[in-house]
């Protein structure tokens, strides 16, 4: 038992932490803080994905070469490689997530522009006033 | 061993500071710490030989990212506001949710393990073959920009379709702030 928790330790902290993620995204009533915990989400799903990719006694995946022949250098074949694909994919999914994250932001600045708050039931309430103004005008 | 060691710690700091973050009500500490989380994930990344990766999270993840939070922030209150915060439904649902994702992951084969699946589908012919055709050391470049450059074009879409958003979101119909334009500004250099 204490030999699989250590063997899967960084899945059982990832798994942590995309909760605590969503714990705050579900329950802080504040834009900005629910934004960070988007952020913290993804940062755990970038660890996951990173996780997975590890070898054991493997090095980073950028080859090795040796010699200098006749035809220039040459890959060294027996060194063990991590898993590179994994990298790829969370490569393109961190600029995305900025990208995504600079798009949030940008509507909590037009939301904070309209209704002077970025707490959510503050928003909301606002929008029940304006919404029953625009029924009685 | 000692790797493991590291490994253990890293990850219990990032830990300690995602509960430090969910504790927190002022919104510049929660930012340096996301920012701090950000980093430390970095150092996870060079641990797990993803050296590329660590690269982009510590200059966009914990770099870019804070900045334009704590650019937004220069118009946004300091403070979250206290004692209204939902906690029993949220705890609910990610209690459920984590047990189930628990239950999951604790029958993936063990960290490491070359024998995994995922080891055994397309990498291997990546390691094998890139090198000799492409003549570029580093095989995430290779797969990045050729193997897979379909991937990378539709991500070039994705941030400028953000861009756009951005763009006209800030300087939308009801009139410009120029306040608000610095941060366009940073979406910009992107």
């Amino acid at each position: 038992m204490l030999d699989q928790l250590l063997s899967h330790w960084n899945y059982i902290i990832v798994v942590l932490l995309m909760m605590i993620g969503l714990f705050i995204v579900i329950s802080s009533m504040n834009l900005v803080k629910k934004l960070i915990g988007l952020s913290l989400f993804q940062t755990s799903v970038f660890l996951f994905y990173i996780s997975l990719g590890k070898i054991e006694g493997g090095t980073a995946p950028i080859i090795i070469t040796s010699g200098h022949g006749d035809h220039g250098s040459y890959p060294s074949h027996d060194i063990l490689y991590s898993n590179p694909l994994p990298h790829v994919l969370i490569l393109t999914a961190i600029v995305v997530g900025v990208a995504t994250t600079a798009l949030g932001l940008s509507l909590v600045l037009r939301i904070k522009a309209s209704f002077n708050s970025i707490e959510e039931d503050e928003i909301l309430a606002e929008k029940r006033v304006m919404k029953s103004e625009g029924r009685s005008s | 061993m000692a790797a493991m060691f590291i490994d253990i710690s890293l990850v219990g700091f990032m830990l300690a500071i995602a509960i430090m973050i969910m504790f927190s009500h002022r919104l510049f500490a929660i930012i340096v710490m996301s920012g701090a989380y950000s980093l430390i994930s970095a150092a996870m990344f060079v641990n797990l030989d993803a050296v590329d990766v660590a690269f982009t999270e510590a200059a966009v993840g914990a770099g870019f990212s804070t900045v334009l939070f704590l650019a937004a922030m220069a118009w946004l209150p300091a403070e979250e506001k206290r004692d209204k915060a939902l906690v029993v439904l949220p705890l609910m649902i990610c209690v459920v949710v984590g047990a189930l994702l628990l239950w999951g992951v604790m029958s993936l084969p063990p960290l490491g393990d070359p024998s995994s699946v995922v080891h055994h589908h397309v990498a291997p012919r990546y390691l094998a073959e890139s090198y000799d055709k492409l003549h570029i050391p580093n095989v995430v470049t290779t797969v990045l920009a050729s193997y897979r450059g379909f991937d990378t074009l539709g991500e070039t879409i994705v941030i400028f379709t953000a861009g756009i958003g951005v763009l006209l979101v800030l300087t939308g119909a009801t009139g410009r702030n120029p306040s608000q334009d610095e941060n366009v500004e940073d979406e910009d250099e992107k």
